[in-house]
């Protein structure tokens, strides 16, 4: 059964499916949720999901809160927004966790905000610690780990008086956890109490761009940054991303100039990846481009500029041109044993 | 009647641009190393006001919340065209966080009394959170459209924009009073105009309420005003206790400047047999195939 002090997670979903980021909020609200010695909840919003939120079981969560009305079949900002307040309201939970999604973005402030509760954007590590400020201890409080000031800077948040704490999670950077398909997850109907006039917004179209490129589930990404942007060195990176059987990245800068689509973009303002496999190509490795990829398991780092801060979280660093090492890389794969 | 148009804008260090000695290993920030700059995306929130006025008509009122010297991007929007500006400093507003700054700018949004479109920046390059906008719409309990990346069509009563998300993007609509927060794929920004830089260059500010005429709001929009608006805690209206650190309930535990710390990095050697061990070693890792 459903309890107070819970830790809670918003259930996004594209297309009537779990959104992925939602999944890696549950498995992480899991674990904090054991640390703390509470439930596992999640509140999911839409129309005819009762099927696609059982998977949310497999991931921990023990009781899914739902409301299930067509209006709230696609996201719009009041209608979400006041749907959580009450939600929130009715079960109390001390942690709230959304994605740092356009979604999440826009609504957690409105609810924050209704609520008066603290709310941290965009963390990148949720810790559960102490807290000391002047003569006061606060016990198994949730440290909200974020960048800020342009990735500069990385600060700990606490909210340490506000029920809920409430923060954004930056997709892709906690782990999915293994799904264990014997747990099964309670499913429990909400009404929905909202008025016509709530529905501010008319939905007049949704395109959905098709992405021709997967990275993040990639095990190996070979990345353009400037210094093989000529036509010969991304021709080159896509070869050798082709025969490890990986996909192309790019830092931004190469997006920017246009020849690469922005789904291949690594970093703060494109995708967080973790890939078993990167391979910087002419990557000065700037702590936004970082953000985005320091979390694989293996870094190759090539670039011509010993110096370059890129070799500072490499775990190979090759020292020289671009298309003189792909080529080399690419014969010596072909020649394996 | 002509719609009424307020944009908030903050000064911001210029985050994107950090160069060796700006930030302090404590993660506190050398602010004599960092020029002090408009928000990026307010000025796109602000091109798109202007915009609207050219076309349909209108009166810009741009309100930014900070130290005395953010009058700096207020003459930077009479520059640009905005009718009206408005400085709200307090040091009772420091220390907020986004709860906080919300608060004091919904009371200053009131202030102005009749507003149809409150147009924001997504994000801002220093807090990094894109949690005002929203968070201001809720206070005046009105309706919010985030990251538009256009605006398609307005008239006097409602706005269609387009809005960006990860995997495409919506169109949406909305009746006014509406608040928008604007990202930088909506425009190219105009540079100021020579001639309201010229008009303005002198213009300070002044905070004696009493010169605060309800009735210079209805006014000709064409008479250019001739001094900045200063409001502070009272003359918003606002609860002192929900403003600056005690209206805040996020506290800042520790901050840390993001340093390189370097790893044992392997060293390859750019030779043929140096790269086809490299190869080797990852092929017997089973890290690649
Ligand atoms: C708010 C903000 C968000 C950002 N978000 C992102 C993001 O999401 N992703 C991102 O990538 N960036 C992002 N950036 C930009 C980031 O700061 C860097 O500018 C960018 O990552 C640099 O890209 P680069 O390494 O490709 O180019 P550069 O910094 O120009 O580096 C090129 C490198 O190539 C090397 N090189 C040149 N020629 C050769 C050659 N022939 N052989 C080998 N090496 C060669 C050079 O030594 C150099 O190190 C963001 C910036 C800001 C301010
Ligand atoms: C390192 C660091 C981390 C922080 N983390 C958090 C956090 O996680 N949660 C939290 O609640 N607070 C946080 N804060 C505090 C927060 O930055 C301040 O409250 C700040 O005043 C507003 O947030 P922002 O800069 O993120 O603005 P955003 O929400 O990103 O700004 C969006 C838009 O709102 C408008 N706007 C914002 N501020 C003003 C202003 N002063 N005047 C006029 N218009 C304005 C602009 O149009 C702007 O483009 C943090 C501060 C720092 C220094």
């Amino acid at each position: 059964m459903s309890a107070k002090n819970s830790v809670m997670v918003f259930i996004e979903q594209n297309n009537s499916k779990v959104a992925d980021v939602s999944l890696e909020l549950v498995s992480e609200g899991k674990k904090l949720a054991d640390k703390l010695g509470v439930a596992l909840d999640a509140v999911a919003i839409g129309y005819n999901l009762e099927k696609e939120v059982e998977v949310l079981g497999h991931y921990g969560c023990n009781t899914v809160f739902y409301i299930n009305d067509e209006r709230l079949s696609h996201f719009t900002s009041v209608p979400y927004a006041k749907t959580i307040v009450e939600i929130i309201k009715k079960h109390e939970p001390q942690i709230v966790l959304f994605g740092a999604t356009t979604t999440g973005r826009d609504v957690a402030p409105r609810v924050a905000s209704e609520l008066k509760c603290g709310l941290t954007a965009d963390c990148t590590e949720l810790q559960i610690g102490e807290y000391k400020l002047k003569s006061k201890v606060y016990k198994n409080t949730l440290l909200q780990i974020r960048p800020a000031f342009g990735g500069n800077i990385v600060a700990t948040i606490v909210s340490p008086e506000s029920m809920p704490s409430m923060a954004t999670v930056r997709e892709g950077v906690m782990k999915m956890a293994e799904p264990d398909t014997s747990k099964e997850v309670e499913l429990v109907s909400e009404k929905c109490g909202l008025d016509d006039s709530d529905f501010m917004t008319e939905v007049i179209e949704v395109m959905i761009e098709e992405k021709n490129v997967d990275l993040k589930s990639a095990n190996i990404i070979v990345s353009a940054g400037m210094g093989a942007a000529t036509p010969e060195g991304l021709e080159l990176v896509k070869k050798l991303a082709n025969t490890l059987g990986g996909e192309v990245g790019a830092s931004r800068p190469v997006v920017d100039s246009g020849i690469i689509d922005r789904d291949h973009q690594v970093g703060q303002t494109g995708l967080t990846v973790r890939p078993n496999l990167y391979i910087a190509c002419g990557i000065s490795g700037q702590i936004q481009h970082r953000a985005g990829m320091a979390e694989a398991k293996r870094i190759i780092a090539i670039n011509n500029d010993p110096d370059a801060p890129i070799f500072n979280i490499a775990h190979y660093g090759i020292v020289g041109d671009v298309n003189d090492i792909i080529n080399r890389m690419i014969k010596a794969y072909k020649a394996r044993a | 009647m002509s719609l009424q148009i307020i944009v908030m804008v903050k000064q911001v260090p210029d985050t994107h641009n950090v160069s060796g000695d700006a930030m302090k290993p404590d993660g506190t920030v050398n602010r004599a190393v960092l020029p002090a700059i408009f928000n990026p995306e307010d000025l796109n929130a602000l091109e798109e006001a202007i915009k609207i006025k050219e076309t349909i008509g209108g009166k810009i009122t741009a309100i930014t919340m900070g130290p005395p010297n953010a009058v700096k991007i207020l003459k930077e929007c009479l520059y640009r065209g905005v009718d009206d500006v408005v400085l709200v400093s307090d040091r009772k507003f420091a220390g907020a966080d986004t709860l906080a700054t919300s608060y004091a700018l919904k009371c200053a949004i009131e202030k102005v009394e009749k507003y149809d479109l409150v147009l924001c920046g997504r994000q801002a390059i220093d807090g990094d959170t894109a949690q005002v906008g929203p968070q201001i719409a809720e206070k005046l309990n009105i309706n919010q459209l985030t990251c538009v990346s256009e605006i398609v069509e307005v008239n006097e009563t409602d706005i269609t924009i387009k809005r960006s998300i990860e995997n495409g993007h919506e169109f949406l609509k909305s009746n006014m009073p509406v608040l928008l927060t604007v990202t930088n794929e909506a425009n190219e920004p105009r540079t100021p105009s020579a001639k309201l830089a010229v008009a303005y260059k002198n213009i300070s500010g002044k905070t004696s309420d009493e010169s605060y005429d309800d009735e210079y709001l209805e006014s000709g929009i064409d008479d250019p005003i001739s001094y900045i608006k200063e409001w502070n805690v009272e003359s918003i209206n606002a609860d002192p206790q929900l403003c600056g650190l005690s209206g805040s309930p996020t506290k800042v535990k520790k901050v840390q400047s993001v340093v390189l710390t370097a790893s044992d990095v392997k060293q390859i050697q750019n030779t043929d047999e140096g790269i086809a061990e490299l190869i080797n070693e990852l092929t017997e890792e089973h890290i690649i195939g």
